[in-house]
């Protein structure tokens, strides 16, 4: 066991290398991309850029460039060249409102995609699975950007129930970051529902043909029972392991769809701005600290799967 | 999922050994019908999916026919615009682009039967060509998407050991990457500065981008469908047999990832032409003036609350498109595994 945590934690650190590594390398390659021109002005002289590439150090090789942002990522001390903030404060202050986003719309997307599924795989092949189903197959066809902007056209110009967009801190008033946040996590989580229920539907139906379950019907116990401690229980494994790879994704920018028509000023909306600038280091950083935590995610969920089922430790 | 090819071959198995105790309305099926004859009876039953099928056809019709609808209904041009015109509805003159830039709505005529952007350009005439650019993009993506990834997937899940290291391992960084952040990221980068001959503002840029983002949802399970495939005793046989990796490979394994792949199409294609709406709207997919349904919302979206049927359009248009592409790829996947069939009589 230790052996396969050991080997499993090491890949875990040569992906998060290499995905550095990749992050950086994508945005040197940008063409006509020498952030020293951009930074000079468009009436610099050839001094001018040039003291701004020994400044910056863009005129060293491409190893000696790499480390020094990484070191910089990693002593705070990463700047964003363009807009000149502090990139891991900017990150900090866009915290509060995209882990708001995220943990609201988690735990909505999560419980009723829950209920969706169980009643679709329990109703299956019926009336109410099929229309469960469309439903499902029309959560997953909608562009948040698409339907928040219905939303925020017509329940908040036209009937004046929501506010326009914007976040209020919790801390400020409670009940004003409420109703700032009930349509962005009404948007954000239409999507996953409909996903989730449909992965849900049928690993519960996977399950239903499993032998323990027919054991536990043959014992005796009420349907009920063995669809709550027996069925759902197997069932929600994958279910609960794609939620956390979810919430790792949402929390690193990953909503930024839903952010940028809500204007939430989370870490996506950095992201998205950050991106329409052309801003190297905010987006390198934000894209990089994602990918991580979904590869940390990733490997925690491998080990208490491996713990759950010894099979797993000898397939690595 | 995984193993739905394998499933295949035993459908009819399956289907008898449970005629007797769970399916009741078990449909009695002739002796000898292929799987592939056996799905396409199952999807003819099903209605909507059928439906739904159809609405996605007549959509790629009516967006392959934007320059017949441009020239004999609206008479007009994609880039064609008319700030200072006027058109005549209910009797009199009215701005197609108001003296506070308020573009006109729909009109119901065959001149701005969706009404006009912000430039006077006529919407109907904009969704349909956009429409093709979208579709285009979307099937790009996907054919690129579903070759490399059963390239890489068959390789890795073939041959597995030092290549299947690494493989797996390059597909874990691109999946480790939230889809819609790589996928700006890609556009950002490759829409300044193009690849090789194609130039950023080019079609194709989103639509390998897209491409490259969604292999390893492919790949992946492919690696595990093949990884299962290659331990079975038709394997077995055809290496007894002499035959050579490449032909193993393409006559052995290939056949039996036929309903994966024919599974994955509508999913990918779905999640291509959402994707590249994504994109355009964070302004790293297609570039204007290319339109395509993406950057019509997004261009909608910057009138809001002016003008809100310019967002109603071609998103309304990119909903039923891609639902219709999902309903009828879901009913293909039922039809294409048979054990769902069965267990719905439980």
């Amino acid at each position: 066991m230790s052996r396969f945590i050991v080997r499993r934690l090491l890949a875990m650190v040569v992906v998060m290398f290499v995905i550095s590594l990749l992050t950086f390398l994508l945005f040197e390659a940008i063409p006509n991309g020498n952030p020293a021109f951009r930074l000079a002005g468009r009436t610099a002289t050839p001094q001018e850029i040039h003291a701004i590439e020994v400044k910056y150090g863009f005129n060293q090789p491409i190893y000696v460039q790499y480390l020094r942002t990484m070191k910089n990522i990693f002593t705070n001390q990463a700047y964003s060249y363009t807009q000149g903030f502090n990139v891991l404060s900017e990150i900090k202050a866009g915290l509060p409102a995209t882990l708001s986003l995220a943990f609201g719309a988690g735990f909505i997307w999560l419980f009723t995609s829950i209920l969706v599924g169980t009643v679709a795989a329990i109703k299956a092949g019926k009336y109410t699975d099929r229309v469960l189903t469309i439903l499902a197959m029309f959560g997953v066809s909608f562009p948040p950007f698409f339907l928040g902007a219905v939303l925020i056209y017509y329940l908040g110009y036209q009937w004046n129930i929501f506010p326009l967009g914007g976040y209020v801190k919790f801390t400020t008033s409670p009940s004003q970051w409420f109703v700032h946040l009930v349509l962005p996590w009404f948007t954000l989580s239409v999507l996953f529902i409909g996903f989730y229920s449909r992965v849900l539907r049928s690993t519960i139906l996977d399950t239903i043909n499993e032998d323990y379950v027919r054991t536990a019907h043959a014992k005796g116990l009420s349907d009920r029972q063995v669809l709550l401690r027996h069925t759902l229980r197997n069932s929600l494994i994958p279910i609960i392991s794609l939620w956390g790879l979810d919430m790792a994704q949402v929390i690193g920018g990953g909503a930024i769809l839903t952010e940028s028509i809500y204007n939430l000023h989370g870490v996506g909306q950095l992201a998205a701005q950050s991106i329409q600038r052309l801003d190297i280091i905010p987006i390198l950083v934000i894209v990089m600290l994602t990918a991580f935590a979904v590869v940390v995610l990733a490997a925690i969920i491998d080990i208490v799967y491996a713990f759950l089922d010894p099979r797993i430790r000898l397939a690595v | 999922m995984a193993t739905s090819a394998e499933r295949l071959g035993t459908g009819l198995e399956f289907s008898d050994d449970l005629a007797g105790f769970g399916g009741s309305d078990e449909e009695q099926l002739p002796p000898g019908i292929g799987p592939w004859k056996l799905a396409w009876r199952r999807l003819r039953r099903n209605k909507v999916a059928l439906f739904f099928g159809g609405l996605f056809v007549l959509i790629v019709i009516l967006c392959l026919l934007a320059p017949v609808y441009a020239k004999d209904v609206a008479h007009t041009t994609l880039a064609a615009e008319n700030i200072t015109g006027t058109v005549k509805e209910g009797g009199k003159q009215v701005d197609i682009v108001s003296p506070t830039d308020i573009p006109i709505g729909p009109t119901w005529h065959s001149r701005y039967f969706l009404g006009a952007d912000g430039n006077g350009r006529d919407v109907a005439v904009r969704l349909l060509y956009g429409g093709r650019n979208s579709l285009q993009i979307g099937a790009i993506a996907t054919l690129i998407t579903m070759v490399l990834a059963l390239i890489l997937g068959v390789w890795a899940g073939y041959f597995r050991g030092i290549a299947d290291g690494f493989i797996s391992r390059g597909l874990d960084i691109i999946w480790a990457y939230p889809a819609v952040l790589l996928g700006i990221t890609l556009g950002t980068v490759l829409a300044v500065g193009g690849i090789g001959p194609l130039h950023g503002t080019n079609l194709y840029v989103p639509a390998v981008v897209i491409g490259i983002v969604y292999i390893p949802y492919v790949a992946k399970p492919v690696r595990g469908q093949v990884l299962q495939l290659r331990e079975r005793e038709f394997i077995d046989a055809a290496r007894q047999q002499g035959q050579s990796d490449w032909k193993i490979m393409f006559f052995e394994v290939l056949p039996n990832l036929a309903s994966t792949i024919v599974v994955f199409i509508p999913l990918i294609l779905a999640n291509a032409i959402l994707l590249e709406a994504a994109l355009s709207y964070l302004g790293a997919g297609v570039q204007p003036p290319n339109p395509s349904w993406g950057t019509m919302i997004s261009d909608g979206i910057s009138t809001i609350p002016a003008a809100f049927s310019n967002v109603l359009v071609p998103g309304i248009m990119l909903v039923l498109c891609v639902m219709s592409i999902n309903i009828f790829g879901d009913g293909l996947r039922d039809a294409l595994d048979p054990r769902a069939k069965v267990r719905i009589a439980h």
